[in-house]
């Protein structure tokens, strides 16, 4: 019976290779560099070249959007164990994700867990297919960390809920079809008042605003619900228990924002150094730069072991008691401190803001833009709070 | 290979915890400290040799339990959680690893039957200044092909007041080869300065005057003794920083419950904020102690390639945050943090010592760049 599993996953090993290697774009592998390289879907989605849409196309036959998922709800029908074999054979090729969706990666797990199967087999499936841009509308202006304080209401008016207020932060809310709402449906309690809801962003009364950040960039939104008619069904899990869906999803993002299947890879920052600050005797140039290389280099190779450490333990069964919430807070620190050292390194160079050469000034916007990280997904101080309540155990009093 | 301990090595963990709570508190160093630095407890010494650790390390064909290091580093966190008096440091991490790495087979069997029974404890002598130094000035003359004379200073050395074999780190005088030789330390023309440092350990700086020594007694040959040597220390980097894992981890533990017992205020102080996300942080980083430790034990036992960088990053991990740690242990106790009748200062001074040995953060930060080549 073993013996034959082995023989199977070895066989889909070798599917999976050959298909890859016939079917995925030369120009769909390799880093990627820019998000335009990503193909987001949606009704305004649109293919950034013709390999792009070529290799969305055969994943979307294959059921590979979503590979993991049941094939009742769009997917792939594929066990966790030939996932992973996927993903290390796309990782192989450098085989880029065919369609980046927060109804994915984040939704997407909230209603398999909470969700009518009615609503599953609806929205998932439309998931697979990329035809809807889902974005998250969970901060408002006076509910940031305090998010439970949100305002947004959703008044019951018999067939419908008729939605009115603001949400803050929306990231590419211009862009959503859908968005995914914490709104207030009963005001007798502060947690226990909050339901989910899914609002089609083409509604009468939905409008959006940028919102431009330090990096002179604008990757969020603020969102607009004036009287929204909302049909009932579009109410996820039970009326007033949206904070317990609302709690699960922000597990999900904070792994995300932590860097967990993080895309994007960028030069060793020794390396930059040595071409910046130059070479003396085999050491940096730079003594006190040095060693900030090196203390943040221990610290990232460390962190990934615990990254490693706590799936393994996860997977024996154990608890690592290493939470999402410090994944988070030392994600998003680490990758602040290299931005920051990154200045240091490269001097004059790195605070250019619009010439050819700096690539529109491009790690100046990145410093500025990974401020947000201690901020955006909870802060460092409500990850701080939780881990020193929830891990620690520590008293409210 | 998996980043988690398996059965048998979580069953070890257990057991030790289970023999030092009960016979090694931190009560007993203090008694031992408050005995004019006493630096061991026999009756303590017999129960290890008796639970098998002396032997841990040591390969099957030399009759020993061949459990490997990520068993003995589990001993050691055990040993540094409760701050145990015992020479696990010095005879079984350092001496065992190096005679492992031996090929003077008559010796190392000698050694290997004398170091499991507990019969004889060992350590190494081979500082020779304030900093760690894998170098060494100190050098043999050659009488004969047979006798060779020692002479000079070695520093700090670890158990140096209670062993009974000193494995000495010297150049040959005409080849300038490392050569790393066994000496009885009640050899004629040894004499020892014994000095008691912050945490209560006697370290020794041991003068050879015109000490005789037998080519029998050599561990090295003339090609492998800087090698041996070199990686000794890596291993024993590996071993000293799960000891300090023990050491930091108790050290927290102590802190929180303390922040959870005591009030001011009307309120217990683990309620402010000011403590919660600086105690929030120390849990962070001992995550990733625990991580760069299991992995650094791990790869001592698959013989990788990446040792002497994961012990490096090990050692300087470690020490950087045994110093937050126990700051931070000893501040949150506010003032009976900093009286004697408290244990936690303990920690603090037990793991400044630590820190210089073999090698300290900066030391081993430095390494891993050069490691990476900048």
């Amino acid at each position: 019976m073993e013996t034959q599993l082995k023989v199977d996953l070895t066989d889909f090993r070798l599917e999976t290779r050959k298909w890859l290697e016939e079917n995925c774009p030369m120009s769909m592998r390799g880093p990627v560099t820019d998000a335009k390289q990503l193909y987001w879907g949606g009704r305004k989605g649109k293919f950034n070249s013709e390999d792009q849409k070529v290799w969305f196309e055969r994943m979307l036959e294959k059921k590979w959007i979503v590979p993991y998922w049941e094939t009742k709800y769009g997917g792939g029908g594929l066990s966790s164990v030939q996932n992973n074999i996927l993903n290390q054979e796309m990782q192989r090729l450098g085989c880029r994700k065919p369609h980046i969706n927060f109804g994915i990666s984040m939704l997407g797990p909230a209603l398999l867990k909470f969700a009518t199967e009615e609503q599953k087999i609806y929205y998932l499936n439309q998931i697979c297919r990329g035809e809807i841009r889902w974005v998250q509308g969970y901060s408002e202006p006076n509910a940031g960390s305090d998010l439970a304080n949100l305002q947004t209401k959703a008044e019951d008016k018999g067939d419908h809920f008729l939605v009115t207020g603001s949400k803050v932060w929306t990231s590419y809310g211009d862009k959503g079809d859908f968005i995914f709402c914490l709104v207030r449906t009963s005001s007798e309690s502060k947690h226990t008042g909050i339901s989910f809801l899914l609002i089609d962003m083409s509604s009468d009364g939905v409008s959006t605003r940028p919102i431009k950040l330090i990096s002179g960039k604008s990757p969020f939104t603020e969102t607009f619900f004036d009287s929204v008619k909302v049909p009932k069904k579009n109410l996820v899990g039970t009326l007033n228990d949206g904070w317990t869906i609302a709690k699960y999803l922000l597990t999900h993002e904070r792994q995300m924002i932590g860097g967990i299947g993080e895309t994007e890879k960028k030069k060793a920052l020794s390396e930059v150094a040595i071409e910046s600050i130059g070479i003396t005797d085999g050491l940096l140039s730079n003594d006190s730069i040095r060693s900030k290389i090196a203390n943040l280099e221990m610290n990232e190779k460390i962190f990934e072991l615990t990254i490693q450490r706590a799936l393994d333990e996860h997977k024996a069964g154990n608890n690592s008691g290493a939470v999402s919430s410090f994944f988070k807070y030392y994600g998003t620190e680490l990758a602040m401190q290299k931005e920051e050292l990154r200045l240091e390194v490269n001097g004059f160079n790195s605070t250019e803001w619009t010439s050819e050469e700096s690539n529109n000034g491009v790690y100046a916007r990145y410093f500025c833009r990974s401020k947000g990280h201690s901020i955006e997904g909870g802060t460092h101080e409500v990850q701080l709070n939780i881990i020193a309540k929830r891990v620690l155990g520590l008293p409210s009093k | 290979m998996t980043l988690v301990i398996n059965e048998e090595q979580n069953m070890l963990k257990s057991s030790a915890k289970e023999l030092l709570d009960l016979k090694s508190p931190i009560s007993l160093m203090r008694k031992l400290r408050d005995d004019n630095y006493n630096q061991f407890d026999s009756n303590l010494w017999k129960e290890m040799v008796e639970m098998g650790w002396t032997a841990l390390t040591i390969p099957e064909k030399y009759n020993g339990l061949n459990f490997g290091y990520v068993g003995l580093g589990q001993v050691l966190e055990e040993t540094g959680r409760n701050l145990t008096v015992s020479p696990m440091i010095s005879t079984v991490l350092i001496s065992t690893t190096l005679i492992s790495l031996s090929k003077n087979e008559v010796l190392k069997s000698k050694l290997f039957d004398e170091i499991m029974s507990g019969n004889k404890l060992c350590t190494l002598a081979h500082e020779e200044s304030s900093h760690h130094n894998r170098n060494v000035d100190l050098s043999i003359v050659s009488k004969n092909k047979e006798k060779f004379i020692l002479n000079g200073k070695k520093r700090f050395v670890i158990d140096g007041s209670i062993s009974d074999y000193l494995i000495v780190s010297a150049n040959s005088e005409s080849t300038g080869i490392l050569n790393l030789i066994i000496v009885d330390s009640k050899s004629k023309g040894i004499t020892f300065d014994n000095k008691v440092h912050m945490d209560s350990k006697i370290y020794s700086d041991i003068s050879f005057n015109n000490v005789e020594l037998s080519k029998d007694y050599f561990l090295s040959t003339e090609e492998d003794g800087q090698k041996i040597l070199e990686k000794t220390f890596d291993i024993a980097c590996v071993g000293l920083a799960a000891e300090m894992l023990g050491n930091i981890q108790q050290a927290f533990e102590m802190t929180m419950q303390y922040l959870k017992e005591r009030e001011q205020f009307g309120v217990k102080i683990g309620s402010f904020q000011a403590l919660q996300h600086r105690s929030a942080i120390m849990f962070g980083e001992i995550e990733l102690c625990k991580s760069i430790v299991l992995k650094a034990l791990q790869s001592v036992d698959s013989d990788s390639e990446n040792l002497p960088e994961l012990a490096s990053l090990a050692k300087s991990k470690l020490g950087l945050t045994a110093k937050l740690v126990t700051n931070e242990a000893v501040q949150m106790h506010g003032g009976i943090g900093v009286t004697d009748d408290a244990d936690i200062g303990f920690f603090l001074k037990k793991t400044r010592v630590a820190q210089r040995i073999f090698g300290d953060s900066n030391y081993h930060l430095d390494r891993v760049a050069k490691f990476n080549n900048y």
